[in-house]
Formats: C-alpha cells, structure tokens, sequence
C-alpha cells in the first residue's frame, strides 16, 4: 500500500470541507460508530470512518474519487449515532459535491440516475417517471435493468405514461438556470440583468 | 373531529404511490380531516437534489413551503419521509440567514413566511389521536400481524425531524394496535432498506431489502406496513429481485399503514387501493377475515 | 512606612517578555519605595535570603513581591518575612507571570503592565496592618460520608490512630460497589474476601460509630467545629434489638421487591437484609413494597420476629454530632444506558450491565455464580462485552474516561471463560486503558490466555434475532463492519457522580464539576484536599477510579485529618470582618447577607443592638462590607481604603521613565 506523507495535508481542502458542512472533522475520535451502522458498508470501496481518517489527513484525491460517496443514501444512521455529534451524513453529502464540481462519478449509474431525475424536475416541475427512465437509459446506454418489473406496474396504472407539468414549471426551471449561473433567454427575462 | 391542513401529496403519489395518496386521502375524510393541497405545488427535489447542492434542494423545497403559506396553511403534511426530509431540512436550515440569503437569491421570492411540514404519520398520532383512531374502527385487524417499519429517515436526524424516537419509533406501533392488529416488535424498524439506489444499483436494494423481508418473515409476520413510497416500492415491487438474488421465496404484502387503517375504518380494497399492490395481499386478508 | 520591592524573573519565565530590571527601578520612585531590586528566583533560598537582608538593612516596613500568583508562594514569601520578623500580613504580591508575561508577548506593554501592579500592590500596603491568628480548640472527631472501600479506609486508619469516627451510609449496609464484586482485578481475588474483614472491622471498632440508612441533613460550622446534623431514615425496624436473623425474610409474602444490592438482577422481600455479609447486619422494610406500609394488610414479620423490633410507626430522627474534620466519600452511580436506544434502551433481557453481570457471577449472588441469560435462565456461549457505553461520549454528555472498565471488562472476559470453558468472548474497545501495575499484562493475558477476541471499535446496533442477539460493530484495525451473535451482551456502563453529590457538596460548601464529581483543591498538589478547610475527599466522589486508588486517596484523607488533628489549637485566619461599634447603627443587614451566618446581634451598653462578627466562622467573602450602609464592616486585609488605594493608583496619570 501506499505511503502516505503526512506533512503534507491538503489543508485547503479541509477547510472546505469543514466552510461547507459545518462540521468540525477533528472531533473525530476514530471509534467506528458509523461505519458500524452504515447499512450501505458492503458495497462501500471505503468505509465512512476511514473518510473521515482520510478527511482528517487531507486526502482530497482519494476522498473525491471513492465510490461510497455516490452510494450513500444519507440514511443518517451514522449521524444520528456519532458519539461526537458529527453530522457525517453532511459531510459525505458535501463532499459529494465536491465530487461532482471535480468532475468524478465513479459510480456512473448513480449521478446518471440522479442527473436525469433533476431534468425531469427542471422540465416539468414534478418528476415524471418515465421519463426519469428514459433519460437515465439515454444517458448509461443501459437498456433499462428493471424491464421485468414494466409488466408490474404498467397495469397496475403506476407508471403515468404523459408528464403533467405544473404552472409554475418555469418557475422551477429558472431556479436551476440560476443555480448554474446561465444567463436568462432575454425574452422571458424581460431586460434583468445579472 | 375537524381539523384542516396543507396537503403535500409527492411526485410519487401521482405515479408509483397512488395507492398511498389514495388511501391517505381517504383516512383523512373518513376521520373528518379536510386535506388541501398546495396550489400548483412542484418537487421537492428529493434524493439527487441535496446530493447536488444544498442551496438548489432547500429553493425546490422553499418554494412549496411558501406557496402553502401565502394560501393560509401553516402545517402541511406529507405521507411521504423523503419529502418530509427535504421539506424540514429547508425550514431548518434557512433559520440561519446567510443559507436563507442564497434560497432566496435562486427563488427571486422573498420567502418571508414558510409553512411547517409534518409527516402524515405525525398528524395521524398528535392531531388526531390514537383515541379518535381507535372509536373509528369498525373491522377491527385482528389477526392480522404486522411489522411496522418506518424507514431509515422518518426521525432522523432527530434534531431536524423531532419526532418520534429515532432509534425506537411506535407511532405506527400505536396506531395499527389501535386498530387492531397484532403488531409484532420489529428490530430494523429504522435500517434503510436500498432507497433509491434501485436503478442504478439493485443489487443493494435487493441485499438491504432482503435483510428486512428475511427478518420480518423471521417473525412470522403476514404483512409488512410502511409510511414511505421508497421503501414500499423496494419491498414491494422489488421483492422478487431480491427473493432471485438471494434465494429466498419471500411473499410478504407490503402495505402503506394508511391503507391498514382505511380497511380497518371499513373502507373497501378499492378505496385503499388495495390492487395497486404487486405482492398480493389477499391470502393474508382473508386468512385474517378482513375481505 | 519603608517598603521593599522584589522584581522576579522567574528564569525565563516572566524575564521573556518583562524587563524586570526596568520594573525594579520605576519602583524606586513610588511613595515609600526605599528599596527595590530584581531577583532572579525570588523563592528560592537565594532569593529568600536576599528578601530577609534587605529588610534586615534596610529597615523595611512591608515588602512588595513581584512573581507568580499569590496561590503559588503567598505563603513562601510571607514565612519569609516572619523570619526577618516582620508580621506575614505586611506583604503584598504583585502576580506578573500568570497575569502578565505569561499571557502578553508585547515587552513594552507587558513592562508597563507590571509597573503598574507593583505600583497598586506598594499602595496597598501603605496601608496594611500586622494582623494576629486567634486560636480555637479543635473537636478530634471525623465526620466520614460513605462507606465505600475508600470511606472504610479513612475510617479505619483514623480509628486505629485513636479518633473517634461517625460514619454516614446512605444503605443499610456499608461496602459500596465493592461488595457487590465477584473478583478484583488484575490478581483476580475474591471481592469480598477482602473487604468482608474490613466491614466487620468497622462494626466493632470501638473508635467507629456507624449510621446506616442515614444520610447528612445539615453541616455548619468550620474546620475544627463542624456541627453536623445525620437523618436516621426509618427502617421500620428497630435496629437496638434486630439479631439480623432474617426469619422476617423467609416469610415476607412480597417477594417481588426490587434488589437494589443485586442491582435488579433478581427480586427481594420488602423486609430484607440486601446480603449476608452486611455491615450492619440488620433487617430494613422498604415501604414501596411492603403491605402492610402500602395497604395496611400484612404484619407478618412483626408476628414471626423473635425480638419483637418490627416498629410500622417509626419515623426518620435526627441526631446531631460533633466533628471536627470531615471525609467525603460517597463513590460513584452507574450512567442510565436506557438512553442508548441502538442497544435496546432495556427492552432485551439479555443485555445487562457490568455490575449486573458481577452479581450473576458472583458465588453468593442471585444464580449463586451460574451465569445464565435473564430471558431463559439457558448457559450463554457466546458473550459479547461492549466498553464506553455512556463514557467518552459527547453526545451524551459524558465526554470522560470511566477509568476502571477497560480492566474490568477484561476481568470479567477472563472469569466468562472460567465459568463456562467452552463460551466464546468478544470484547468491542476503543483504547484499552491499562496503566496500573501489571494492568497491561492482565489486559495481554486476557487475550493470549484466555483466548477473548479484542475488536476495536465501537458497537453501532443490538438487535434480537431468534432468540440470540446480533451485534454489529465495526473493526477499525481490520477496517470494516463485523457482526457477531451473542447470547449475551454486557455492557460497560460508565461512571458518574451518586446520587444527589451536588446537593452534598452544596452543604459541605465544597466545589463540584459539571458533572457532579467533587473538585480537589489542586489537581496534582492537593488531590484530597477542598477548598474548605477541614473538608477531604477520597475514592470515586472526586472521579472515576479503582480500588487501589480509591484505598489509597482514604488513607491519605486520613493522613490529612491526622495532620490536622495533631495540633490542640487551630489558627484563625486574621482577614475576616470586623464591625466599627461606633459607626453600626444596628440595622443589621450584613448578618441577613452573610451566607455563612457568621454575623451575630449583640447589645452595647447603652442596650443598642450592634452587630459582631464571629471570627471563626467569617469565611472572609466580604460581602457585609457591601451590603453595609455605613460602612461600618470592613474586612480585615482588604478594607475599603486599602481597595481605593489600589484604584487611585491604578488611575493615575502615567509616569515619565
Ligand atoms: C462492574 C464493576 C466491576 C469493578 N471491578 C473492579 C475490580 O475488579 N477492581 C477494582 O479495583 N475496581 C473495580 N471496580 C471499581 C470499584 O467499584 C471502585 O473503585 C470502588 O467501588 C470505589 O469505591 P468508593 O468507596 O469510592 O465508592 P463506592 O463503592 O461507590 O462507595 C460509596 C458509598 O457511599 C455511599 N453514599 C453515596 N452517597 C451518599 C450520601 N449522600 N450519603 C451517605 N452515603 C452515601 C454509597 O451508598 C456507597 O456505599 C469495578 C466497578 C464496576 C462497576
Ligand atoms: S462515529 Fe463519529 S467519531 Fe466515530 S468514527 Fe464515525 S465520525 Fe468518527
Ligand atoms: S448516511 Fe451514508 S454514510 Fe451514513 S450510514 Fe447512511 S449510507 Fe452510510
Ligand atoms: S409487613 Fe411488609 S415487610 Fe412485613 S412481611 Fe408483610 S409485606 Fe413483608
Ligand atoms: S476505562 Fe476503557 S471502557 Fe471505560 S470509559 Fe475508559 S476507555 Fe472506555
């Protein structure tokens, strides 16, 4: 395994982390408390405890590169138990973000998945299901892993087959043009500028 | 009794939760609580946008809960826990104003007044009663055991969602002994059960659902009772996957705990939704003397 | 007046960041100032001897030193002058470390800083006045609180020393948490073995006086005079004439009272003696379960006791004692664990508490030493202990080390083997904490020998499965989670203060922590004493700790009584109020202030009420001089005129150097 030289921790890095979530990594003790709960462990390349070492290490790299950011579910099992009272659901969901702004999916599926959930949000104001499918299948190039459970629920009237968009879809549209910065089509901006 | 409080039905109770949208609506009336929906209310943005970024989750959030309150509603309850989550966690975080600043810079509203979000779950249990529940029952559950489990967010964190007992919650103990069931002391009542991690990874709902069905048969149990559509959905729908991958040949009905209540206020398998389920529920009803 | 200034460097200390040579001469420009010098250590007999010298050449009148805090050398310095034959209240400290260079790294400022300390102390005695002790008898009686093995301690070695003991137990025995033990660690000795003789020695030493089943009421008075009032709860039992035969026991019909001895494990009588060894050996009825107490139906026991002592109508008495020092030793209570819901917050029977698990071994305990499972009574095979449970946990409030579970919970994995040879042993730690002698190689042997399965990290989740329960924990070494099946989980509940410590401490006039633990007076120079003369702590009401230690900290409470009680008359410290007669108008207001009710009514001559304060028990806090319209009470060493000297000094215009 590798060497790993402690003088030199990205400490930038943890003061982002620590800016962004509002946690304090040091008051961690090691005890393994969450990564003893952490119903997602098994699937993990790293266990949430050894985040938080590496955390504390300022392993930016190796932190933003693992899996187990993409497949923790923020179930708060972790949080709710830390005996320091670190919100460690916080932190993975931060550096999860941090993640995504480096450019790294290594769980390609999951930020597909959640890439083409939020596009059916920004399209229609609500998310419509199959088209939460459609895209995601666009975006891995997977056929649909579920097609056994379509006879399922197609009968059953659980898979709306048109989107219903609300009022205030442009509403919600404009919150995610906003949040990425993107300059409004001047003919609904009506001249704001920004 | 007459209560009357925003309603925050979910994108899910327009598609794969119907049946919960459905049978919660008509506990409601049944028990004289008048439900009204948030005007042209949008998503939440559940999973994917707080793993996104904060401030983008709390706006999609921020603007039901304002709409609520500009119609006059100042609780809205929602039977579903992620929303519940996403909802809470926006009020909650945007007492701090710096984060509340941001909100309102990506909402172009002010924000002034936000309603408060309760679980379905919660209302049912603090604004109703178990009392109320119990004088309603016509057909008793009896014989029917159940195991309650309330999914990994319903109380947690217990700061944000101050209720109920995060590692212990009986609240839908509570309300199904109230209408009769035999309601058996499930241990994962809070253990996550795959969320939504069922398209791009079955293979985790179909390990951590299958631990839950596995100790749930364990008990003897004829039926499973969930107040969330995810964990409805990856035990219900995604039973199979998880009986192939595992090698179980579970058949547990995994039923919403509103839809238990409704048959047990003589509300008819229609009403409830009953047919909307994939494991069919019944053999165990009827063994029960409920159909 | 010719007052003497002693500038000192510390070492580095305070000469780092404070020109002590430049302080020395500012000094010799103020009022008075006939001498001033630096000194390099001014306590240390050099230093001294420099001081008597130079009041012996000088002629001085009062000497300003300025050093450390007064709490570190005020007395040094003041034995200093006495030898130089100056009366100890002619000086005064000006603390230029801990105030000044220990805190500023600004040379310049800190040297102006000093300056002016020096500066306020010079003024301040310009106005100082010799002061004399007046001395009071010491009552040689000791007042012990608890008896745990640390109270048993201080007991015994002063009785042997030939002072009477009072001994307080809140039980209706004495023993504390050790009696309940099944064996000590590391020599692994049998519990009661060793502490039987003890008690026994409590109850028939003819120096002790035992008072079970009470607890301390009132306590006033001071070092050498402490009145003492002692509550004698009702036993409903009338001890003179009990013979501790325990036929009362055998026929009892409520026999589902709780066994606190047992720590719950099993169930008791309401009349019960709580173990055979007790000291005193008497039967006491605990009314929430007796029947005839609750519903007036019953009286058996009054009907089978041989002696006739059954007494339904005793009530609680009080009797008064007086002492002359006091012990605190009132021990320790378990953390409440139910607030852990991950372990089932009490709701499984087969997950019990270390000392719940002590009485299941123990040969005289409820099973007579089987280990078996509270929920089917079966054999457990596997048993899985889990460490710092309500201890190093900030989210309970309880962010210290309980200090004796690591050692224990290896004891008890050790003794797990030897009751069931074939039973398998997990033991979920942290850190293993182990630095008694031969702590360590307990903690290895466990491990080497007996073959117990060490796994670090804490346990996230207890839950039933069957009927075994299922642990799952981390293993942070092996770097992931581990699940384990157990028969039975023992946890090792931490440690906090007993019950009602702070409301104790409040009575003795004695600090406390945050979390009850009574403070000692110095954490490394001082660990028995308090911060109230005559008041001495020992065993695990100052904090966690074994019982070696706790032994230890009694016999040096005892140590510190005995030194105490080797002097026939005791000191009063001089700086306590005074009442000017002429000027009290008798209105009386400082003794309604006064928290110590050191202030009396008193009538002059002429019949007018003036008030008169008690010496020995004016705590010298000052507050009358306050509360006094005429100022008429001043407080001795620091009266109103030496104070505003100070502030007039401190506010006058800077000097030119
Ligand atoms: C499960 C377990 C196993 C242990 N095993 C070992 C071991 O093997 N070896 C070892 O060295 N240590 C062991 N210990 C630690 C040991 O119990 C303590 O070191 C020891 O008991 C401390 O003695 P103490 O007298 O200070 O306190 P305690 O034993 O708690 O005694 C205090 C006494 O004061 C009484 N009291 C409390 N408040 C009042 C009051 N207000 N008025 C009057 N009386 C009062 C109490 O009733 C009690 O009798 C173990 C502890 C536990 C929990
Ligand atoms: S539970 Fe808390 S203290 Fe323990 S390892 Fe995890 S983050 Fe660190
Ligand atoms: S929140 Fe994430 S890291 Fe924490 S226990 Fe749940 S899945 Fe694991
Ligand atoms: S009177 Fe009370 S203590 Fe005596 S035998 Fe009856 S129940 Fe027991
Ligand atoms: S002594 Fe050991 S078990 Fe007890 S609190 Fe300290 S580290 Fe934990």
């Amino acid at each position: 395994m590798e060497t790993i030289t402690l003088q030199k921790p990205d400490s930038q890095f943890l003061r982002d982390v620590r800016e962004r979530s509002g946690q304090e990594p040091s008051n961690c003790y090691q005890c393994g408390n969450c990564t003893a709960g952490c119903p997602y462990n098994f699937a993990y390349d790293i266990p949430v405890s050894r985040i938080m070492r590496l955390l504390q290490l300022g392993r930016r790299d190796e932190i933003l590169q693992c899996k187990s950011l993409w497949l923790c579910a923020t179930c708060q099992s972790c949080t709710t138990r830390c005996p320091n009272g670190i919100d460690v659901a916080r932190i993975v969901d931060v550096l999860r973000h941090m993640a995504r702004e480096a450019g790294y999916a290594t769980e390609r599926n999951v930020k597909a998945f959640g890439d083409a959930f939020l596009e059916s949000v920004e399209k229609h104001g609500r998310v419509f299901e199959v088209g939460v499918v459609a895209g995601y299948v666009r975006k891995t190039g997977r056929f649909w892993t579920d097609i056994e459970l379509g006879p399922k629920m197609l009968p059953k009237g659980k898979l709306g087959l048109r989107p219903h968009s609300i009022q205030g879809a442009e509403h919600i549209a404009r919150i995610f043009r906003r949040y990425r910065g993107e300059p409004e089509p001047a003919a609904t901006t009506g001249g704001e500028t920004k | 009794m007459t209560l009357t409080i925003g309603y925050y039905p979910g994108c899910s109770g327009a598609g794969t939760s119907v049946e919960y949208d459905q049978s919660t609506r008509a506990v409601c009336a049944r028990l004289g609580v008048t439900l009204r929906d948030v005007p042209d209310w949008s998503c939440c943005g559940s999973t994917p946008a707080h793993t996104v970024n904060h401030v983008l989750s709390a706006a999609l959030s921020a603007r039901n809960l304002e709409l609520a309150a500009q119609a006059g509603l100042e609780v809205v309850t929602t039977p579903c826990p992620s929303c519940l989550a996403n909802l809470r966690i926006a009020g909650h975080k945007m007492e701090q104003p710096a984060f509340r600043d941001d909100v309102r810079a990506l909402l172009e509203t002010e924000c002034e007044t936000l309603a408060e979000t309760k679980s379905t779950l919660q209302v049912m249990v603090e604004e109703v009663g178990l009392d109320e529940v119990q004088a309603r029952v016509t057909k008793p559950l009896a014989g029917l055991r159940v195991a309650c489990y309330y999914g990994c967010i319903m109380n947690r964190p217990p700061e944000v969602m101050q209720f109920d007992d995060p590692e212990h919650p009986m609240a839908m103990d509570n309300l199904l002994t109230a209408c009769g069931a035999e309601v058996v002391p499930f241990p994962l009542k809070v253990e996550c059960c795959g969320a939504a991690a069922g398209m791009p990874r079955k293979d985790i709902v179909a390990e951590l659902s299958g631990r839950l069905l596995d100790t749930a048969a364990g008990l003897g149990v004829d039926a499973i009772a969930t107040a969330c559509p995810l964990c409805q959905m990856n035990l219900d729908l995604r039973q199979g996957q998880a009986n192939a991958a595992r090698g179980t040949r579970h058949a547990i009905p995994v039923f919403y705990f509103t839809q238990l209540m409704g048959l047990a206020m003589g509300l008819s398998a229609r009403e409830v939704g009953l047919s909307k389920l994939v494991v069919n529920p019944k053999p165990c009803l009827e063994r029960a003397g409920l159909l | 007046m010719r007052i003497g200034v002693f500038v000192c460097h510390c070492g580095s200390n305070i000469a780092a960041t404070v020109d002590c040579p430049s302080v020395a001469e500012a000094a010799k420009l103020f009022p008075d100032v006939v001498f001033a010098t630096d000194t390099m250590y001014a306590c240390s007999e050099p230093g001294q001897d420099g001081i008597i010298q130079a009041i012996k050449e000088h002629r001085l009148d009062g000497c300003v030193v300025a050093s450390c805090s007064p709490r570190m050398h005020e007395p040094t310095f003041r034995r200093a002058l006495e030898r130089a034959g100056l009366n100890r209240y002619m000086l005064e400290m000006a603390n230029i470390r801990e105030h000044v260079s220990w805190i500023g790294k600004n040379k310049e400022l800190n040297t102006g800083k000093a300056t002016e300390l020096v500066r306020i102390a010079a003024e301040k005695l310009r106005l100082n006045t010799p002061l004399f002790a007046n001395q009071f008898d010491v009552t040689k009686r000791v007042l012990v609180i608890g008896g745990g093995v640390a109270g048993i301690q201080a007991a015994l070695d002063c009785a042997d020393a030939g002072i009477q003991v009072i001994m307080v137990e809140r039980e209706t025995s004495i023993g504390g948490k050790m009696a309940k033990l099944d064996k000590t660690f590391p020599t692994v000795d049998c519990s009661s073995c060793i502490l039987g003789p003890k008690m026994v020695d409590v109850a028939q030493h003819p120096n002790i006086t035992l008072y079970a089943a009470s607890e301390v009421e009132e306590i006033s008075g001071y070092v050498g005079n402490f009145d003492v009032k002692v509550r004698r709860k009702a036993t409903y039992v009338n001890w003179a004439s009990c013979t501790g035969c325990g036929l009362c026991m055998e026929k009892c019909p409520s026999k589902k009272s709780h066994d606190a001895f047992n720590e719950g494990v099993a169930t008791t009588t309401a009349i019960n003696i709580p173990f055979p060894q007790a000291i005193p050996k008497k039967a006491a009825i605990n009314p929430e379960f007796c029947m005839k107490l609750q519903k007036g139906k019953c009286g058996v026991c009054a009907k089978v006791c041989p002696t006739k002592c059954i007494d339904f109508e005793q009530q609680d008495t009080i009797v008064s004692e007086k002492v002359g020092a006091i012990v605190a030793a009132t021990g320790y209570d378990l953390f409440d664990w139910t607030v852990y819901g991950q372990y089932g917050a009490g709701r499984y029977p087969d997950v019990v508490t270390s000392l719940q698990y002590e009485r299941m071994m123990n040969a005289s305990g409820p099973t007579s030493g089987h280990i078996q499972r509270p929920s089917d009574g079966r054999e457990p095979k596997r048993v899985v202990f889990i460490q710092c449970v309500g201890s190093r946990d900030k989210s309970v409030n309880r962010p210290y080390c309980s200090g004796f579970c690591c050692m224990y919970t290896a004891k008890q994995a050790v003794l797990t083997k030897d009751h069931i040879p074939d039973s398998d042993s997990y033991v979920f730690y942290m850190d293993i904490r182990s630095p008694g002698k031969g702590y360590d190689e307990f903690t290895r042997r466990a491990q080497e020998q007996y073959g117990v399965q060490y796994v670090r990290g804490r346990v996230s989740m207890v839950y039933p499965k069957g009927d075994v329960l299922v642990v799952r924990g981390a293993d942070t070494l092996a770097g992931t989670q581990v699940e384990v099946e157990a028969d039975l989980v023992v946890l090792a509940v931490g440690v906090e203060a007993s019950k009602g410590a702070a409301h104790l401490a409040e009575k003795l006039r004695i600090s406390y922590d945050q979390y009850g633990f009574f403070m000692e007076s110095h954490p490394k120079l001082k660990p028995v004493e308090t911060n109230t003369a005559g008041v001495y702590l020992a065993g695990c009401s100052q904090g966690p700790k074994d019982i070696p230690t706790s032994v230890g900290q009694g016999s040096a409470a005892a140590a510190k009584v005995l030194t105490l009680f080797a002097k026939d008359k005791l000191e009063s410290d001089p700086q306590v109020s005074s009442v000017n007669q002429n000027r009290c108008v008798g209105c009386l207001k400082c003794t309604m202030t006064c928290p110590f009710g050191a202030i009396k009514d008193v009538k002059d001559r002429a019949g007018n009420t003036k008030a008169e304060v008690i010496e020995t028990v004016c705590q010298g806090c000052g507050i009358c001089t306050v509360t006094c319209p005429h100022g008429a009470i001043q407080l001795q060493h620091f009266t109103d005129n030496q104070i505003l000297a100070e502030v007039n000094a401190l506010c006058q215009p800077e000097l030119e150097f």
